[in-house]
């Protein structure tokens, strides 16, 4: 099989059986890519993470591009990406043509109200996750509060407040921990 | 043809903005969408957001298909899904190339700082928010509140769904998907069969 071949088949079959995305990709990805491919060695895994995590962008999308530029080059990269998203992207579209049929009936509307509330729990479950992974420092105190207070205050500069994040880190970054800008 | 263009170009803001997956995205897509009125009130995308959590796939792309679905059909679920993944292999084919060398910069870790406490804390106010609006079914102005209409449906959901989202089976916390069925379960049980 043509490695490009390869590759659609493997991200597809990761994008359909991962849940929720992202995070939850790893798994099935170190034993497609890993251990049954051999693309990546073990310690690579930890690389791709670590860089996916350090730039914008969908984490699935951003694992796609790097193994399949690493495999077959910026064709690759295409084929990895459009493949990991397609399961998703035809889901999706089946889902919203049937719900558009019956976004009146009374019965959707009942599941949908539930599953507003039951999503609280998920949202906070992330947060917890990532304080856990961030850890409580008073700097991070000190932002974590400032942003949702800014944000409760003022509303549409969700953006400007996500730009003001990156600033403030490199401030503080060049003010308290010189010796890491150092070289 | 202007409102695809929207899709598309919002959805790359949306995907450029984006540091650490899938939740971090809420505040900016609710944002954007109520400004572009894809939806019509801010709590209309939450009951999509725990479906795109129940569904396969990226969380991202989930939810762009179903806005540019919603808004501007097959055309419009395919540009803001282009558009919301664009970025993201754009950067990685740069780092690819180039090698991580540009991304090694102290400046990238600096700011990544700073980046994630902001994002604990706009997802903080999606909860905030979230919750205010489930309770009295208005979205949360802290300077017009308004507690009428209270919910106590809504409340019941959430202890409940809460209380079953610690529950660990060989350690194991309860999969998303679980707690999405169980919430759409609660929901007819309660808005369905319980009170008209």
């Amino acid at each position: 099989m043509k490695k490009t071949t390869e590759l659609f088949f493997s991200f597809l079959k990761i994008g359909a059986f991962t849940i929720g995305g992202g995070y939850a990709m790893i798994p099935l990805m170190q034993q497609e890519i890993v251990e049954k491919k051999k693309w990546l060695k073990p310690e690579e895994v930890i690389d791709m993470v670590a860089i996916s995590e350090s730039t914008p962008g969908v984490l699935a999308v951003n694992f796609a591009t790097y193994v399949g530029y690493r495999v077959a080059g910026v064709w690759g990269s295409i084929v990895a990406t459009l493949s990991v998203v397609l399961p998703a992207f035809i889901i999706i579209l089946l889902l919203s043509t049937v719900l558009a049929a019956y976004s009146d009936n009374s019965l959707i509307q009942a599941i949908l109200k539930g599953i507003k509330a039951g999503v609280v729990v998920l949202l906070i479950r992330a947060i917890v996750k990532l304080i856990k992974i961030c850890k409580l420092t008073p700097f991070n105190i000190v932002l974590i509060i400032s942003t949702i207070l800014v944000s409760l205050l003022v509303k549409g500069i969700v953006f400007y407040i996500i730009i003001s994040g990156a600033i403030i880190g490199i401030i503080y970054g060049l003010i308290f921990a010189k010796e890491t800008f150092k070289a | 043809m202007k409102i695809v263009w929207n899709l598309f170009w919002n959805f790359f803001l949306i995907g450029l903005f984006t540091f650490g997956g899938g939740y971090a995205m809420i505040p900016m897509i609710e944002e954007v969408a109520l400004r572009e009125t894809w939806i019509s009130s801010g709590t209309d995308i939450y009951g999509w957001v725990g479906i795109a959590e129940g569904t396969p796939g990226p969380f991202a792309v989930n939810i762009a298909t179903l806005l540019g679905y919603q808004n501007a059909g097959f055309i419009g679920a395919f540009f803001a899904t282009l558009g919301v993944i664009l970025p993201s292999w754009i950067i990685l084919v740069l780092i690819a190339a180039f090698g991580k060398k540009i991304l090694e910069t102290k400046y990238a870790t600096a700011a990544l700082k700073g980046l994630r406490p902001v994002v604990i804390g706009l997802i903080s106010v999606v909860v905030i928010g979230l919750i205010y609006q489930n309770l009295f079914q208005t979205s949360l102005d802290l300077w017009n509140l308004s507690i009428k209409g209270f919910d106590y449906f809504s409340l019941i959901i959430g202890i409940v769904v809460f209380g079953v989202s610690l529950i660990k089976i060989k350690q194991k916390s309860l999969s998303p998907i679980f707690l999405i069925i169980l919430s759409g379960l609660l929901g007819i049980l309660f808005y369905q069969v319980v009170g008209i």
